[in-house]
């Protein structure tokens, strides 16, 4: 494991009497790719402009490398940041833009020259650099942005939602850019979004949050798995989220049938919550089924069919498969018990971190 | 047909300028290009060389140079506190500095006139506070003053227009790459408000260049700008072909500042040209 280059400990923010951040403790290790992921308002910008030092905490240190850069004004720190509308210096050249840190640095002449072209060469961006920002397709000013951030070497990149401007193709193609940039440079990324898509695609580690509060920390695969709670199953792709009853270890009742699954330690006879990914949901006839319901939507996504099947109690399953069942077919539903997620209530008493409305 | 109906909309304003700006124009041109028996004549713009006209033109250059200056120190910083404040709080301000715009310009500096009066508002706390008086009534200084307070907010709103534009990640983008609070300014926040600076220069420079009223009022009959000369010949001499004449000099004037401004701003969005 790489060493911790950053450490936020018990930070709080608040604005106008609003509590962004409460107590939010966080360390981000060398070469990682982070990435804070939520919905508007959970705080995750917040922490990025704490981090750039853009906002100082209420409470709390920011520890990077080591030193206490709580107080320390932006243009004093070793990160550079990635805005989320490009932020280019309209005034300038696009050279002009990326030497603009190089010259405050009083680099020589030469130095900056070959900076630029190597950084107008990493983003693919050769022989623009007479050209003006406004000549530039957002894409392109986009990764001027990052050129004139990694010319100044900075141990981390911070980038707020740098692609949420650009359309579905291009954000695709710049996910694998971002991707093969940070290889290239081996420096630490702190990725700000709300795309849960983009958080997998690019991540070593995602850190979900809501309103404020860490909701969960992990790799991808770990937070698409194995949720935590509702608000993360539900914010990570489509899921089916039932209330449940745990009988037993590795069985549990959903919708009055019972499910063999391999989670342990919940206890005997106790309320929680039962996460199915739509595409775990294995659809055969009634009698294969442990539960049977109607099919009643469906509709052709490309990759597969997206259908709505309804089981007597009323609860309505999504369900992602190859196969078609016409609306109005009586099917039955069975889920391996490697694919159901047991997560507690959101009211148990040991999620201290955890506090959802929902 | 459809072609017509495209250009309806535009055919009041085209009869408005033709009516009221290109006919006056031509009107002015005629008259500055004649002599009084209608022969074709250069003398009405070589009047301006004489010494009497020179000096008030080189005057009111001089005094609507410094009073764009003043206009500009004083605007800048005012427009920057005017952005930095937020939400509804800066309204007000815009709005308390809007204000007298909304009285009468003869009134407003025939207010100064009476507030820097010998014997004037000014001049009565001065003495009731054993202050040595004001005498800048009748002075170019007091034009100045006219001509600043007069046009200050011409000078404040493009340039805090400007300000806003600018997005503040663009101010952060500059500081997160190193660069300090004066580095950000010279480098980034002043570059990219030279529309509006221009705008306003251009919207203060022409109007204190081309003023009468406010050497009236202010200067008395002592000082005398080009504007009043102007004036004059149109109203106490009647020698509408010299007023028209000089008129067409200090058009030329305007023109350039025009061009001038145009040069800087190569975006053309502060600038008339």
């Amino acid at each position: 494991m790489n060493k911790k280059l950053i450490d936020l400990q018990h930070i709080t923010k608040s604005f106008d009497g609003q509590m962004i951040l409460d107590d939010l403790n966080l360390y981000i290790r060398e070469n990682e790719f982070l990435t804070l992921l939520g919905p508007s308002g959970c705080g995750k910008t917040t922490t990025l402009r704490i981090l750039g030092g853009f906002e100082t905490p209420d409470q709390g240190h920011v520890i990077f490398d080591d030193q206490d850069i709580t107080k320390l004004p932006p243009n004093k720190r070793q990160l550079n940041t990635v805005f989320q509308k490009y932020a280019l210096f309209t005034h300038m050249t696009i050279a002009e833009n990326i030497a603009f840190g190089l010259k405050i640095k009083n680099k020589s002449k030469s130095y900056i020259n070959d900076k630029i072209a190597y950084a107008l060469k990493l983003v693919n961006l050769e022989g623009y650099g007479s050209r003006m920002p406004d000549s530039l397709s957002g894409g392109q000013q986009q990764r001027i942005a990052i050129a004139r951030a990694i010319v100044n070497e900075p141990k981390v990149l911070l980038l707020d939602e740098p692609l949420g401007a650009l359309d579905l193709k291009l954000r695709q193609d710049m996910q694998y850019e971002l991707i093969r940039l940070k290889n290239e440079l081996g420096i630490t990324f702190i990725y700000v979004t709300h795309d849960q898509e983009e958080a997998l695609t690019m991540s070593d580690t995602i850190v979900v949050m809501n309103q404020g509060y860490i909701q969960q920390i992990g790799s991808p695969e770990k937070i698409y798995n194995e949720p935590e709670n509702a608000f993360v199953a539900d914010f990570i792709g489509d899921s089916n989220i039932i209330g449940g009853t745990m009988i037993e270890d590795k069985l549990v009742e959903i919708l009055s049938a019972r499910f063999p699954c391999v989670d342990t330690g919940f206890g005997t006879n106790r309320p929680v919550d039962v996460v199915i990914r739509p595409e775990d949901v294995i659809l055969s006839s009634p009698a294969n089924g442990r539960l049977t319901g109607t099919v009643t939507h469906l509709i052709f996504k490309g990759v597969h069919y997206e259908m709505e099947v309804t089981t007597p109690d009323g609860y309505e399953w999504l369900v992602h498969s190859t196969g078609m069942y016409p609306v109005g077919t009586q099917v039955g539903i069975d889920v391996d018990p490697f694919n159901i997620q047991i997560m507690h209530k959101p009211a148990s008493e040991d999620e201290e971190a955890v506090k959802i409305d929902e | 047909m459809n072609n017509f109906r495209k250009k309806l909309p535009g055919t009041p304003y085209f009869f408005w300028s033709v009516l009221f700006i290109i006919i006056p124009l031509c009107m002015v041109f005629y008259y500055g290009l004649t002599d009084k028996s209608g022969a074709f004549t250069l003398e009405n713009i070589i009047a301006i060389a004489t010494r009497e006209h020179s000096k008030a033109l080189w005057l009111s250059l001089l005094l609507s140079l410094i009073a764009t200056v003043i206009c500009l120190l004083l605007s800048y910083p005012l427009a920057m506190i005017l952005c930095s404040r937020k939400g509804g709080q800066h309204s007000v301000i815009v709005f308390i500095f809007i204000l007298p715009m909304w009285m009468n310009f003869l009134l407003r500096t025939l207010a100064w006139q009476t507030l820097l009066e010998k014997t004037g508002v000014i001049n009565s706390i001065l003495s009731f506070l054993h202050l040595p008086a004001l005498n800048i009534i009748n002075t170019p200084q007091a034009i100045v003053l006219g001509m600043v307070y007069n046009f200050l907010p011409f000078m404040v709103l493009p340039i805090y227009n400007a300000l806003a534009k600018i997005d503040e990640n663009v101010i952060n983008a500059a500081r997160d790459l190193g660069a300090n609070p004066a580095q950000v300014f010279f480098k980034v926040t002043l570059p990219l408000t030279v529309p509006g600076i221009i705008s306003g220069i251009t919207m203060v420079f022409i109007p204190a260049l081309t003023t009468f009223v406010i050497s009236n009022l202010l200067g008395g009959s002592k000082v005398l700008l080009i504007g009043n000369v102007v004036e004059q010949e149109f109203t106490q001499a009647s020698n509408w072909h010299l007023g028209s004449g000089l008129s067409i000099v200090l058009m030329l004037f305007i023109l350039l500042n025009m061009i001038v401004s145009a040069i800087f701003d190569k975006d053309g969005e502060g600038s008339v040209l």
